[in-house]
């Protein structure tokens, strides 16, 4: 039945205005300035670490490439002074593929969990904000909040990371390669995506689950599984990968898997080290079910007539790449936070 | 113009296979207190969450405030809500939630809720984890009542509360009501304190309204007759709520006015409130206008 207009309350039959979304912001900040300053402690002590070592390494090597000449004992030791750093920098990249992780797990998760768990969300949701709006208001906050303070860091990782990238000085497969799963997902856009996408799984895992600590380990197994398995299977497909019989390709390029042919069949690792073992024993080192890598080795290989495919995606399309996992994460995302919204539209009390 | 605060019609909620509410059908008119009364598993939370738009009925609708909608706009402006036991943001200060409280509402009486919280002892700067049960219930309904709500709900506000605070708290609602044309839903157990505040009762049983009108009415509408045990099956010329038998006397409620006769050798009394509610309650199959029609079958269960 339609209320009539009645003389009496004439402010309140009007068609009532919303309250306006800019009064959400104090709302969302003085609710999860706790969690926000966790992350901001996390990040922040992070990314003072990364400063001063990142320094060090900018140091040595400036150090390293500025020796003259490169041959002499003294650049040597400059540049094993430089390569020294590698090892720990792919410590830190280990580590810092867990910062997405816990940003969703210990800011996403509760927002919506811990409402459902102590039963406040009657209170939030009965006052005149409404309660889709409260949701979507605080969601976007926060997610706008964490995006941008995992973008700030990835900045500075990228700055950090970048000596690394320079297969001239390294040498020997040991420099790090941009478009590596290690590092892939911690500089670019992908850092601040990952982080986008943790805490949107972590915000509808709270409104499937409704308490806290359930809910903060299923967006732990869930991120975990979606990154590992974009780094070990999605993300090699997302441009096909090229094929090479060029046995020298940049240091830079990322190969996905290399295999032996002859004759137009593939051989497999068995076959190889016979082969060796049959024709240069003194190269075959006694290995079994595979060949030692070693350039004397290939080099034999190819006078035999064999031939080594590569699948590889060169360093050129990093960016490309950075534009796609970055854009699937972001549709994920929205699509994550939407649902959760919805849900927190028709759940019944 | 319309004046019901609270409408229902065909209101009914289903959670999983079970019913919690079939087909209730209510008008609450504006100006009351109106007390919601039933044993646990009545239906009393899920009448109230459906009313304040926390839950979507299966079927039928229910609309607040003459005719808006449950849970639409103008509703969220006009009605306060106080769920069971209170929640509130255990980790805010009682400052932080009248300024949560406010920025999340179309209206907010700041002044209000400072004064009265001042009155009532509650420190401003206190978490409101560590205020007593009382003082909490009490937090809760000054944030609801300084959004000058139209309409009042508290769920099950007396029952974690002794019975100075059931005192308190009473005469706050009440003089709410009194002072600024306030209506009041409550849903409660403790009948006793009802009979001091509530004028219009609505009963409910097994997910249905039994009973709904003003306790007036009602009152004037039953009689509690006491004769001779022997003869109580002769009684048929009145619906019987309940019938009670000690010894040689029994004591039956009947639904009749002062007017009506009385049979040779019974004598009749009014009843109170709380002899009314517990009649009821112990008939959970008996019905008073204008409660929804039933089946016989029903009935005679």
């Amino acid at each position: 039945m339609t209320a009539l207009t009645g003389p009496a309350r004439p402010a309140e039959h009007a068609s009532p205005r919303p309250v306006p979304w800019r009064r959400m912001a104090w709302v969302t900040w003085r609710q999860h300035r706790l969690a926000l300053a966790g992350a901001a402690v996390l990040l922040g002590g992070l990314a003072i670490y990364l400063w001063r070592i990142g320094l060090s390494v900018h140091h040595a090597y400036a150090a390293a490439v500025g020796c003259h000449p490169a041959s002499s004992a003294a650049c040597g030791i400059l540049v094993g002074n430089f390569i020294g750093y590698i090892s720990p920098a792919q410590y830190i990249a280990g580590l810092l593929q867990l910062v997405p992780a816990l940003v969703g797990a210990f800011v996403g998760a509760p927002v919506l969990a811990r409402e459902m768990e102590t039963g406040t969300f009657r209170y939030a949701w009965t006052l005149g904000f409404g309660r889709w709006r409260w949701a979507l208001a605080k969601l976007v906050l926060l997610a706008v909040a964490v995006t941008a303070a995992a973008g700030a860091f990835s900045l500075l990782f990228a700055w950090y990371c970048q000596p690394f990238f320079d297969q001239t000085l390294s040498g020997s497969g040991s420099a790090l390669i941009p478009l590596s799963s290690l590092v892939f997902d911690l500089h670019g856009v992908a850092f601040a995506a990952w982080t986008l996408a943790a805490f949107a799984i972590g915000a509808l895992a709270g409104m499937l689950i409704r308490r806290v600590v359930p809910a903060l380990a299923a967006t732990l197994a869930v991120y975990a599984g979606l990154a590992f398995a974009t780094g070990a299977y999605l993300r090699q497909h997302y441009i096909t990968p090229l094929m090479t019989k060029n046995a020298n390709l940049p240091g830079t390029d990322w190969i996905i898997s290399q295999r032996w042919y002859k004759g137009g069949q593939p051989v497999n690792g068995t076959a190889l080290a016979q082969a060796l073992q049959n024709g240069a024993p003194q190269l075959a080192g006694g290995g079994k079910g595979g060949i030692p890598e070693s350039p004397l080795v290939n080099q034999w290989l190819f006078q035999h007539g064999y031939v080594m495919w590569t699948r590889y995606q060169p360093a050129s399309r990093f960016w490309p790449f950075q534009w796609i996992e970055g854009g699937w994460l972001l549709a994920l995302s929205v699509l994550l936070i939407a649902a959760t919204v919805w849900l927190v539209r028709r759940r019944a009390a | 113009m319309n004046s019901n605060v609270v409408e229902a019609s065909g209101l009914s909620k289903r959670y999983g296979s079970t019913w919690a509410l079939r087909e209730c059908t209510l008008a609450i008119p504006a100006g009351h207190v109106a007390a919601l009364v039933g044993p646990n598993g009545a239906g009393k939370t899920t009448l109230l969450n459906l009313t304040v738009g926390l839950a979507t009925p299966s079927a039928g609708a229910v609309t607040v405030l003459g005719g808006h909608p449950a849970g639409s706009q103008a509703a969220l402006d006009g009605v306060a809500f106080v769920a069971q036991d209170a929640p509130l943001y255990k980790n805010l200060s009682a400052a932080d939630l009248i300024h949560l409280t406010r920025n999340l509402s179309q209206r907010f009486d700041r002044q209000y809720a400072e004064t009265r919280l001042g009155e009532l002892g509650i420190p401003l700067r206190r978490k409101a984890g560590r205020l007593s049960g009382g003082q909490q219930a009490q937090l809760a309904l000054t944030l609801a009542l300084a959004r000058r709500p139209r309409l009042l709900i508290l769920d099950e506000p007396l029952a974690n509360l002794d019975p100075v605070a059931r005192h308190d708290f009473m005469a706050i609602a009440l003089t709410a009501t009194v002072d600024d044309g306030v209506s009041v839903l409550l849903s409660s157990h403790v009948l006793a304190e009802l009979e001091r505040v509530a004028d219009y009762l609505i009963m409910m049983s097994q997910g249905r309204v039994q009973v709904a009108g003003e306790v007036e009415a009602l009152l004037a509408g039953h009689r509690m007759l006491t004769g001779p045990a022997a003869e109580v099956d002769k009684y048929a010329e009145r619906p019987v709520v309940h019938a009670r038998r000690a010894e040689a006397q029994a004591h039956l409620l009947v639904r009749a006015g002062s007017g009506d006769p009385v049979p040779p050798g019974w004598e009749a009394h009014s009843v109170g409130l709380e002899e009314l509610a517990l009649a009821y309650l112990r008939q959970p199959g008996a019905a008073a206008l204008p409660g929804p029609a039933r089946t016989p079958s029903e009935v005679v269960k």
